[in-house]
């Protein structure tokens, strides 16, 4: 049976999905602390249908470079381009985007929420309802799709927005700390079940994360931020197969990149944790 | 099921109604400060049928509800607008903050003196007094707005009136609708109060008027009438509000 979810072959059409090119962002000053100089320079090319992830200490900047690569936030210098179109303070079409932060709607139901984009766009109900069916089965909501967010765990909740975002089939799909609310077993399946859908559509995903294995086990390639202001220390590459699941793990060179992942992160956390960073601001909600 | 706390307020309420009808049946409590609840039944039933009493009642409760449409109504959109352009709120904000420590019923003769001796000035005056609490659930409820939900919009690239509709005003909704509920019970009391101070007519005018008479069971009996109006109104208002939580999962 062909796949429910239509394929977005970006690999052959687009070498550079997304580009940063010395890209910062300075938020300007506030009452109580000047301006915070969050990320950059640095850049990146996000390689079509790749799955790269980005991790580093907390409060380093990563939800802000998701912020500037999606069109969320207008980088203080530098450019920023999609599909060879310069990004410019607009969501582009064919974004998506789940946020670290709990982004479900309270007052509509997990369908209506999951539709939400789809009644935006005009879709047809049929076929509204088809890819509302489709994504909600693949979430495991199937049960929960007349409940309200209210009634769902937090890890839950993420998953509503994860369909929400399925559903407008993104040809680049960005994900901040998406399973940080989940218990470790449930991480590891829905890591699985990432990568089925990144698989099956053929979309570009870029994952922030802050569990060095859990990088390790999803990507292509994992980039290693340093402490703020977030530039990238090292892009590491896995060359693990794109057929993988969680098994990997039992490979024993899977531990290495672990490792290597560590070792660089090791000194940037300390200094995250003695540093200068005024607390909280990105990760506060 | 009747629940716990059902019970035991039952229990009170009946248990206070009954120790008053002893109290005042065995002469503790004399009937010229309280009548027993029993007789104020009656008093309501006898005040019912009174020729003047509809008409009271038709001022009181349409000055009322007039107050309640504008106070509502102009502090959702003078909140909105407020939110919406920060030097205009920096410059009210004083007013706001200090609104509710003003005295409003002393400035009724002055309303009386512009807006002249009809429903008008008593109007005003609970629209002044009902209205701020809707100007600040409304601009509460507007900031509360999570900022993930305002990018999830952009995500979704709604236009300015669809973010407002699909996404600020619902989300600000419970805010918005505590601030809706006090902008009805301040009505209620801006109304019967005014009237009570310096009207001529209407429910509240007839309560003092009572009181100045030593007319104990007809006084009772429209306290007990007001009780009853505004009771079964902030019923209706409580259901509503229920209906809205249970749709979004949130009824126990
Ligand atoms: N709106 C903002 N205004 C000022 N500073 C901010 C804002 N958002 C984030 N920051 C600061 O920028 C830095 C990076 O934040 P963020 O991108 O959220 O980091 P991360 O996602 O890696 O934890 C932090 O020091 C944070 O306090
Ligand atoms: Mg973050």
């Amino acid at each position: 049976m062909a796949t429910r979810l239509a394929s977005v072959p970006v690999a052959e059409t687009y070498k550079v999905h997304a580009r940063l090119d010395g890209v910062t962002r300075i938020y300007p000053p506030r009452a109580g602390h000047g301006e915070v100089h969050a990320l950059g320079p640095l850049s990146l090319d996000l390689r079509a249908g790749e799955f790269l992830s980005v991790v580093g200490p907390s409060g380093c900047g990563k939800s802000t470079l998701l912020d500037v690569l999606a069109g969320l936030a207008v980088p203080s210098a530098g450019t920023v381009e999609f599909e060879g179109k310069r990004v410019l303070g607009e969501v582009p079409d064919g974004v998506g985007v789940v946020f670290q932060e709990d982004a479900s709607f309270p007052w509509l139901s997990v369908e209506d929420n999951v539709a939400f984009g789809l009644r935006r766009a005009g879709m047809d109900a049929a076929e509204t309802r088809r890819r509302v069916d489709f994504a909600v089965g693949f979430m495991g909501l199937k049960d929960f799709r007349r409940a309200y967010p209210s009634q769902l765990s937090g890890g839950m909740r993420q998953r509503v927005c994860i369909a929400r975002t399925l559903v407008l089939q993104p040809r680049l799909i960005l994900l901040d700390e998406p399973f940080g609310a989940l218990d470790q077993q449930t991480r590891l399946l829905m890591g699985d079940e990432l990568l089925r859908l990144w698989r099956e559509t053929g979309a570009t995903v870029l994952l922030i994360t802050h569990a060095l294995d859990e990088a390790n086990l999803l990507s292509d390639r994992i980039g290693v931020m340093a402490a703020r202001p977030g530039r990238f220390i090292d892009i590491v590459g896995t060359g693990w197969p794109r057929d993988r699941d969680s098994r990997l793990a039992e490979r024993p060179d899977f531990g290495a990149v672990t490792a290597r992942l560590w070792s660089y992160l090791r000194g940037e956390s300390l200094k995250a944790l003695q540093g200068s960073s005024p607390p909280l601001g990105g990760e506060a909600r | 099921m009747i629940s716990k706390a059902t019970i035991i307020r039952t229990v009170v309420l009946v248990g206070a109604v009954a120790a008053l009808e002893v109290a005042c049946r065995t002469g503790a409590i004399q009937p010229a400060l309280v009548i027993a609840p029993s007789a104020m039944v009656k008093a309501l039933a006898e005040t019912l049928q009174s020729d003047d009493f509809g008409g009271h009642v038709q001022q009181t409760l349409s000055a009322v509800a007039i107050a309640m449409t504008l106070a509502i109504v102009g502090g959702f959109a003078i909140g909105f607008v407020l939110h919406w352009i920060p030097f205009l709120r920096r410059a009210f904000n004083p007013f706001l903050a200090a609104y509710y420590a003003i005295p409003h019923f002393a400035f009724y003769p002055l309303l009386i003196v512009i807006f002249g001796l009809g429903p008008a000035p008593l109007i005003v005056l609970a629209t002044l007094f009902a209205m701020v609490a809707m100007i600040v659930a409304t601009m509460a409820g507007l900031d509360r707005v999570p900022r993930v939900l305002l990018k999830t919009a952009r995500i979704h690239r709604l236009s300015l009136m669809q973010e407002i509709w699909r996404i600020r005003l619902p989300a600000a909704a419970p805010h918005i609708l505590s601030g809706l509920k006090l902008a009805v019970a301040y009505s209620f009391i801006g109304v019967i109060a005014g009237e009570f101070i310096l009207s001529t007519s209407g429910i509240g005018h007839e309560i003092a008027y009572a009181y100045d008479n030593f007319d104990n069971p007809r006084m009772y009996a429209l306290i007990l009438f007001v009780l009853g109006i505004v009771t079964t109104f902030n019923m209706l208002v409580w259901t509503w509000e229920r209906r809205l939580a249970r749709r979004r999962g949130m009824a126990s």
